[in-house]
């Protein structure tokens, strides 16, 4: 096999993924001076982070001063219900809002309030309005201003060494298959081009991962073709660990009809802007569905609810703006009970609530999208949406400081939707958006670091590098395996039907069952073509990532035996304060899959005081709450 | 277990007839194909139901499937489209759909073009110069201000507009000199961006990026999925303060390749026949735009060849300050009067056949 060709590149930092995240740390590592590689499946600036509508939660207190980093950090652990990573998810809510105006100093143009300042918009589960936006395109924003700074920063090293990409290289186009070790450190990435199907080595001392998620393994989803969960594969088989992969989120409300746009995602804006979800009774249902710990904070009448628009601070929020795992269980039971729309969902109206001229002004792309892609006019009827599957909680699991991989492996960064923590069971609308920003800015800073302080470069070593061009070319020179294509599909039913937004016991062992099978059969997979612009080659490498990460997904799903955030056991419905205090972690034992429980770090003393006793209570244990007591105490 | 969504297919719609473009750098052809539509999908659904069965090694790009990531330009009919912001619905059931690569971009394979022009351009754009003052934080500006700029920033790069643009399209020798409408807006977006610190964005663009050989055609406008007014928001308002006339290549570049009168071609609606498309979209002709074309089997195509403005744009306001009145820059213009909002270069009265006409009726559904 030596004798194929593999382009080698030498870089200090190369950063896998082309997102928010990815480029955040290209940015970063590229200012500390590293030469810096950027790898990307798809072109430059078409990452799925172009999808994101609603916006980026930061605490910059624009609309309503009384916001602050502290209430974010409230709002986040109740949202993940408090199975974050505390320390993530109090540098996010601290950092977020610097990292928002950098933009600025980027480029980027966000909608203005009267005074000139960042607009800031409400989302579900944020007590304030806090989401930075662009009209309903605020991840185009985000995207298309790191990639101009990034131009800049070549434009800057054109300027002083005769070559744009003297220290930042764009990749596009490239899948990275493998990361090559050196003992335990990271020594490089290999992987193809799309275009020529030609290998290529980048010998690298620091890796950082930012690939995103993993939603392609599911049937209905917002997810485009990138979303195979490359990184988290990358990272299992490199050594690292994987946390909290049982929590998936599902946006409430996806497009069900028509058909060809199921997934499409309805942004969360249109309820905060008064949309209301009905249905086929023609009956405003989530009253029904407010949770115990909500009651405070959410109206249970429809002329409260609607008084909030105009008037927040005297009444209590819509229960459409609960957090989405309320709302897609919700959607679900009602389509369960027969009172669902024809295509299965149930109705989104606007436009009853708001005149045709708001709706266009204020939605201007979902009006768009609606009208182009499905002819139904929303300012004029109501949409029939369901919950699609949308964002994997679960991920790397990371230093919060520096974002280094945890597990046996050294070298490898994660940031973005790749990494775990940050969001616990539930990830809040608009959090992810500045997550990508501060975990990017942090992974990149230290990838860089890292790759300083290292007193000799890790050596790729050949056979490494020979196994995995074989890999990577098994699939074309098999032809009695299945297609692709197909394995696909049969690992989106299996994911969607049992591993799906409500689980079993039986289910989920039955899931295990036919992973396993399927494991079989991917292994023996064929590719039809040949090596240039092949789709069906890519998917066919693509296709034992989504499986390693399915299998963790389903065996975490097994284990955790209760109900929370976007993880919901119908055999264990409610929440259970012990199951609070355990991550789940998965790791590589060969190519078997390991799962150990692990205890979740206590949260400081001056951050759990930032709560009510009678809320901890209701995510807490006794023993826990006893030393909440103890502390109390201490203070007074 | 029924928790998902029931899954509602659509009506079989039955079977369509396709035509593709395969091949590579090297050639390739149309090749035909049967597929099964349903209701309510659009052309990537098919390519996707393609490469599921008959082709699974179609090379096609996408990534949103929801028009926001500009992934999926392709030719369909000759017109310039996202594949997957088309519906199938807008054809006629024996209608067959040709879809076809990116004319303007050396093929890679099938549907996929090279489009690394656009981003090199994208690096010769001199990026946003932050106001050396202002810390970040402190950035003020009124929500009026940053809209003409944000309606460039809308812009997904899809590249429907640099891959329609007659001066590149065909023209490979224009390529150096010239940006193209995608860049131009963007210079105007950072000429119109409240806090640029750079002053000399219009006369860089005409200077460096070739906006003089823009002739305002507004065909990049007619084909932009986001609806951005390139030319009469964009283009325009750059042209206006350019400094000496004299400057302004197109002059040069009409007497030049052009024979002045076959240059607009470009907004003109040329029959409704849309006539079977043959040939390499490389070689070929599916249109020839600017009679720039020496081959003599694509001019004729060009004559009668495949009609992609078929819908016609409504005309735009002009951009109308708060008084009802078109801006006036008389003052510091460099001629008597205000500059021609169809640009300099156009003399009136127009030829007839390069008349836009829309229907008034255009936008009520046709049964
Ligand atoms: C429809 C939609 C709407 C959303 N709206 C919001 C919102 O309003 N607010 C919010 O905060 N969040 C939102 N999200 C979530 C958010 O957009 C994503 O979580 C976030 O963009 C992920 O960014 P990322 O940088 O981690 O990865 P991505 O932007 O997904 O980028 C992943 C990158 O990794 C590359 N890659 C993957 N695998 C490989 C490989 N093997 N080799 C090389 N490269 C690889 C890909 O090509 C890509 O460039 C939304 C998500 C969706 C789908
Ligand atoms: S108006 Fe015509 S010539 Fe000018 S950039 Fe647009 S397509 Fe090209
Ligand atoms: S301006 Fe319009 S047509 Fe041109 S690249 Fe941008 S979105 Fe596409
Ligand atoms: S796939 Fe993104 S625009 Fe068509």
């Amino acid at each position: 096999m030596t004798e194929t060709r593999i382009e080698r590149h030498h870089y200090d930092v190369v950063v896998i993924g082309a997102g928010g995240a990815g480029l955040r740390a290209a940015i970063e590592a590229r200012l500390a001076g590293k030469r810096t590689a950027i790898i990307s499946k798809s072109l430059f600036g078409k990452a799925h982070t172009v999808m994101a509508e609603g916006g980026a939660a930061a605490a910059m207190g624009n609309v309503n001063a009384r916001d602050n980093w502290q209430v974010h950090f409230r709002d986040t652990m109740r949202g993940g219900k408090f199975l974050n990573n505390f320390r993530m998810a109090e540098l996010h809510a601290k950092e977020a809002p610097q990292r928002i105006w950098e933009l600025e100093t980027y480029g980027a143009l966000f909608d203005r309030t009267k005074d000139g300042k960042i607009s800031q918009r409400n989302f579900g589960g944020h007590e304030y309005p806090r989401l930075a936006h662009v009209g309903d395109r605020t991840g185009l924003e985000l995207i298309r201003t790191l990639q101009q700074k990034i131009v800049s920063l070549q434009q800057e090293d054109k300027r002083e060494h005769g070559d744009y990409e003297a220290r930042i290289k764009v990749f596009a186009e490239t899948t990275i298959t493998e990361l090559l070790l050196d003992g335990d450190r990271v020594a490089g990435a290999f992987g193809y081009y799309r275009e020529s199907g030609e290998f290529v080595l980048f010998e690298a001392p620091a890796v950082v991962l930012a690939t995103g998620g993993v939603g392609r393994s599911y049937k209905v989803t917002s997810n485009s073709w990138e979303y195979t969960g490359d990184g988290h594969a990358l990272a299992l088989r490199a050594g690292a660990t994987l946390i909290n992969m049982e929590f998936l989120q599902f946006h409430p409300t996806g497009m069900v009809w028509p058909p060809s746009v199921k997934g499409i995602l309805v942004t969360e804006s249109v309820r905060g802007d008064g949309g209301v979800l009905k249905n086929s009774e023609g009956k405003r249902f989530m009253f029904d569905y407010v949770p115990d710990v909500f009651r405070k904070q959410y109206a249970d009448n429809e002329a409260e609810a609607d008084r909030w628009y105009k008037d927040p601070d005297n009444n209590r929020r819509p229960p459409e703006l609960l957090p989405r795992d309320e709302v897609a269980r919700a959607i679900n039971s009602e389509v369960k009970e027969g009172r669902g729309t024809p295509a299965g969902g149930v109705y989104l109206d606007i436009a009853s609530r708001l005149p045709a001229e708001e709706i266009r002004r204020r939605l201007p792309s979902m009006y768009h999208q609606f009208k182009e892609l499905a002819d139904v006019d929303i300012t004029k009827e109501p949409m029939e949406v369901g919950p699609t599957c949308h964002y994997v909680m679960g991920g790397v699991e990371v230093d919060p400081d520096s974002g280094a991989a945890y597990g046996t492996v050294r070298g490898l960064f994660a940031a973005g939707e790749v990494s775990g923590g940050m969001h616990g069971s539930n990830r809040l609308g608009g959090n992810s958006l500045s997550d990508l920003l501060v975990f990017g800015k942090r992974a990149g800073g230290h990838a860089a670091s890292y790759a300083d302080q290292l007193a000799a470069r890790p050596k790729v070593a050949v056979a490494a590098v020979e196994a995995a061009v074989e890999t990577a070319l098994a699939p074309l020179q098999r032809d009695t395996g299945e297609s692709p294509y197909t394995l696909q599909q049969d690992l989106q039913a299996v994911m969607g039907d049992l591993v799906g937004i409500i689980r079993r016991e039986g289910e989920l062992v039955d899931a295990l069952a036919r992973l396993a099978e399927l494991r079989e059969r991917v292994a023996k997979v064929s590719a039809a073509g040949g090596r240039r612009y092949n789709p069906g080659w890519h998917l066919a490498l693509d296709l034992r990532n989504m499986l390693v990460v399915s299998e963790c997904t389903a065996k975490a799903a097994l284990e955790r035996q209760e109900s929370r955030g976007g993880h919901t056991r119908e055999d264990h419905p409610g929440m259970d304060p012990k199951w609070r205090r355990v991550n789940l972690v998965c790791a590589l034992d060969g190519d078997v899959v390991r799962l150990t429980q692990k205890p979740l770090p206590a949260m400081r003393p001056e951050l759990i005081s930032l709560f009510d006793r009678a809320e901890l209570a209701k995510y807490l244990t006794d023993e826990e709450l006893a030393e909440f007591d103890a502390l109390a105490e201490e203070e007074r | 277990m029924g928790t998902e969504p029931k899954q509602t297919p659509g009506k079989p719609g039955g079977k369509r007839q396709f035509r593709i473009w395969r091949g590579d750098e090297t050639g390739g052809d149309l090749q035909d194909y049967q597929v099964e539509v349903n209701e309510g999908e659009v052309v990537l659904d098919v390519i996707h139901r393609l490469q599921a069965t008959d082709a699974p090694d179609l090379a096609c790009r996408w990534n949103c499937k929801a028009g926001k990531c500009g992934s999926c330009s392709m030719e369909i009919n000759g017109k310039p489209r996202l594949s997957c912001m088309t519906r199938m619905s807008t054809f006629d059931e024996t209608e067959t759909v040709t879809v076809t690569p990116l004319r303007t971009f050396p093929v890679i394979r099938d549907l996929v073009t090279d489009v690394s022009f656009n981003y090199e351009k994208a690096r010769e754009t001199p990026a946003f110069a932050p106001p050396a003052d202002v810390a970040p934080g402190d950035y003020r500006m009124q929500q009026v201000d940053v809209e003409r700029s944000q309606e460039f920033r809308k812009c997904i790069e899809c590249f429907l507009c640099q891959n329609v643009c007659h001066v590149i399209r065909d023209h490979e020798e224009n390529k150096p000199a010239f940006s193209g409408p995608r860049f131009f807006i963007r210079a105007a977006e950072l000429d119109m961006h409240p806090l640029d610190a750079r002053t000399d964005r219009k006369e860089y663009a005409q200077a460096e990026m070739g906006l003089g050989f823009c002739n305002i055609t507004k065909c990049c406008t007619e084909v932009c999925p986001e609806h951005i007014k390139i030319t009469d928001n964009g283009i325009i308002p750059m042209k206006e303060r350019v400094v000496d006339r004299r400057y302004d290549p197109l002059v040069w570049l009409g007497s030049k390749i052009f024979r002045r009168g076959q240059v607009p071609q470009t907004s003109v609606t040329s029959g409704h026949s849309s006539g079977a498309v043959t040939g390499s979209p490389v070689h070929g002709g599916l249109h020839s735009h600017a009679g720039g074309s020496h081959d003599a089997q694509a001019e004729r195509q060009a004559q009668q060849g495949v009609n992609w403005h078929r819908e016609v744009p409504h005309p735009t306001a002009p951009a109308v300050d708060v008084n009802g009145k078109l801006p006036l820059t008389e003052l510091t213009f460099d001629r008597a009067a205000a500059p021609s909002p169809f640009g300099d270069d156009v003399t009136f009265p127009l030829p007839p056949e390069h008349l836009n006409f829309a229907h008034p009726q255009q936008d009520e559904p046709k049964h």
